[in-house]
């Protein structure tokens, strides 16, 4: 198996906060660059990276999406040297006094990113009836260590707020991070196209890394109406079993990804996926996704005139916080699953997609 | 014989960067007695570790009537000690000192001797519910993860995973409380001025209740002590814009001296006396609010028949959380108050008489 390690914990040392792709956008470029046949941009600035198919044309397509962007902070004020901030996606209240941030300053006179920390008033600083129990984030300031008059001249309101703890390496072949959620599955995406390397396929593949998930599913939706692919898959990451997450929707770390299941998957496409993982004896669970998958796959699936739709997720714990973790070997499982499924796919696949009924 | 001048420079700021990121609970000081040893043993006339962990170095002074001076700076930190091996990697555990269960979900945690890497995480935001958001956590709920093959043991100490950093006027890192008075207490023992015996003592299990001072305060049987420590900045702006006038001290104003808070009512003698050396010297300082919270000092005043004490502290932001923040110019503020007072300390200075 292929080294993951190094492109995922570049990956999640790298910036790209929701609408602001553009750094990690072009780490995924570079990495990709050698494993597509064309690299471009979408007008909203998700990478598309093009590997052409084997079949005579025209040749249906699949288009695999997996989110690049990551929730963070942005700055609304700064006071006596201390900025105020807001959430950029869903923002877990609880994880951020006393948190290391990087702020992206971009006054007159910044030069380079300022580290930070979050953190949280005194209760008697404090509205009376929010002291003592999780701090709203309109009362948490960013410090960064600075004099407020450095301050006025290097950050500006709107400047972007990223997590700042460092990707690590835990027992058991888990790496722990922020924006685990999705680059973990950005890295799946990637490892599938080095498979393919090796692999011949009929199909034409996009390989999609969206922007702005985490708000809008506005990379996917604005990509898939642009290639208009004939399949499309959604790789994003789910909930693993951990202390306090350990019901119906949560999923072994470490043990296999899991199929989405659910009016936003295409059953038949599930069908072939179990029978797929079955056959490569690679463990994986069922995912009920009762109504939505809260993936991109909700916006592909109803793009144009609708686009068949699977969801492919890998179990995180901690979701939304900077000590995510993820076991390495699901990654490579997802790959794999994704360069097995597009090898295997027939040039008439789409004639013999059928319902359970 | 001139006195030699400590100052902070780099050797100092690498110091202190190695003394921040040792993990030192309550209980588990090793790491950093093992620095403060290798650091004071040349310097040093007598350095002995005793029963509670403590260490207790003597720099003799060569005039007469020589005022034996004690000074205090507590290796121990706040931090964690798990309880329970509930497998596949996880752990409960208890809080060590005081700390605000709400700096915990989503940090970085580095357990036991070997600093295995681990993790304090949070239920995602996804699952739970709008009272679980607005709720402060219980220590009931939380677990120190160190992924599926983590091996440690009920026991095991862990710390916040904190990194030092330097940035501009500033001290980012964990356990600026009290490496930083830990730091200074070292260039004082480097540098100590003939006029005193220092008694220097390296402290343990401060942050569970003064302890290791009171037994270093029996063995020296000082004629005066000064506790170096590190105090909140409270310095925050008020919700409502309105004067935030409880601050406790503010960053940058030099160091705090200590008059009253609930372990000590400080020696007024020695109060006076860091004051006038202050003002003479032009050091700026500030004055410590009264009020509650404590230092070692309190441990050490009413040890024996009594001990005049004092505490100084640099004023650090964020206290007992994973990132704490100080000013350089307070740190170095500190040093330089503390070594113009203990070369002017005269015999008379806390005389009975």
């Amino acid at each position: 198996m292929l080294n993951i390690l190094p492109f995922l914990k570049s990956l999640l040392s790298i910036p790209g906060l929701s609408g602001y792709e553009d750094p990690v956008a072009r780490l995924i470029q570079a990495e990709w660059q050698p494993l597509v046949d064309e690299l471009s941009l979408s007008r909203l600035g998700s990478v598309h990276g093009f590997k052409r198919g084997a079949g005579a044309d025209p040749r249906p397509s699949i288009m695999l999406a997996a989110h690049m962007d990551a929730i963070g902070l942005m700055v609304t004020q700064i006071e006596d040297g201390f900025l105020r901030i807001t959430p950029i996606g869903g923002v877990d209240p609880r994880i951020l006094p006393g948190q290391a941030v990087v702020v992206h300053a971009t006054g007159a006179d910044a030069k380079e990113d300022l580290p930070g920390v979050i953190v949280m008033p005194l209760a008697r600083l404090l509205p009376p009836d929010n002291g003592n129990d999780v701090v709203d984030i309109a009362h948490l300031f960013v410090d960064v260590g600075l004099l407020p008059s450095k301050v006025a001249s290097l950050v500006r309101v709107g400047d972007l707020v990223s997590f700042g703890a460092e990707a690590v390496e835990m027992s058991g072949e888990i790496v722990s991070g922020h924006s685990l959620d999705n680059r973990a599955s950005v890295t799946a995406l990637t490892l599938c196209l080095q498979e393919l390397q090796s692999r011949s396929h009929t199909w034409d593949v996009w390989a999609v890394a969206t922007v702005q998930e985490e708000l809008t599913y506005g990379g996917a939706v604005t990509s898939a109406f642009q290639l208009r692919p004939d399949l499309a898959i959604a790789i994003d990451t789910t909930f693993a079993k951990g202390p306090g997450a350990n019901g119906w929707q949560t999923f072994p770390l470490g043990k296999g990804p899991t199929f989405g299941r659910g009016p936003n998957i295409h059953s038949y496409l599930f069908k072939q996926f179990k029978e797929l993982a079955e056959r490569l004896e690679i463990p994986y669970a069922t995912e009920i996704m009762p109504e939505s998958s809260g993936t991109d796959g909700m916006a592909m699936q109803i793009t144009a005139e609708g686009i068949p739709n699977f969801v492919l997720s890998i179990p995180i714990r901690y979701m939304h916080t900077p000590v995510e973790m993820v076991g390495l070997k699901d990654i490579q499982r997802a790959g794999r699953l994704l360069a097995e499924f597009i090898a295997g796919l027939e040039l008439d696949f789409m004639s013999t997609i059928t319902w359970d009924d | 014989m001139p006195v030699s001048q400590p100052t902070i420079g780099n050797a100092q700021f690498k110091l202190l960067e190695k003394l921040c990121n040792a993990c030192a609970v309550s209980g588990d000081e090793g790491e950093v007695r093992k620095i403060v040893l290798e650091e004071v043993k040349p310097y040093a006339d007598e350095v002995k570790v005793d029963a509670l962990g403590n260490v207790l170095a003597t720099k003799k002074g060569s005039g007469r009537n020589r005022p034996r001076v004690m000074l205090d700076a507590h290796m121990d930190e706040v931090g964690f000690i798990l309880v329970a091996d509930e497998g596949d990697g996880l752990y409960r555990f208890e809080t060590v000192g005081g700390i605000d269960l709400r700096h915990l979900p989503g940090k970085p945690i580095l357990v036991g001797k070997e600093h295995l890497t681990g993790v304090i995480g949070a239920k995602p935001i996804h699952l739970a519910s709008e009272e679980e958001l607005k709720r402060k956590p219980s220590l009931d709920s939380l677990r120190i993860d160190l992924g599926p093959s983590g091996k440690a043991k009920p026991g095991d100490w862990a710390t916040f995973a904190t990194k030092f950093k330097r940035i501009g006027p500033s001290i980012m890192s964990k356990a600026i409380d009290d490496r930083i008075g830990v730091a200074t207490l070292i260039e004082l023992v480097k540098h100590a001025p003939p006029n005193i015996d220092v008694l220097a003592a390296f402290t343990v299990q401060e942050e569970v209740g003064l302890r290791g001072a009171k037994v270093a305060a029996y063995a020296f049987d000082p004629d005066l002590a000064i506790a170096i420590d590190a105090t909140p900045a409270y310095d925050m702006p008020k919700y409502d814009g309105s004067e935030n006038a409880v601050y406790n001290t503010k960053l940058g104003l030099g160091p705090a001296i200590y008059i009253y808070n609930s372990s000590t009512i400080d020696d007024p003698r020695l109060v006076r006396f860091l004051k006038e050396t202050a003002e003479t010297e032009g050091i700026p300082y500030q004055i410590r609010q009264p009020g509650g919270g404590g230092t070692d000092a309190g441990a050490i005043q009413r040890t024996r028949a009594g001990i005049p004490a004092v505490s100084v502290s640099v004023p650090h932001r964020y206290p007992h959380s994973p990132i704490s923040i100080s000013r350089v110019d307070d740190w170095k503020n500190s040093l330089k108050l503390l070594h113009s007072a203990l070369s002017r300390i005269s015999p008379k200075l806390v005389s009975s008489q």
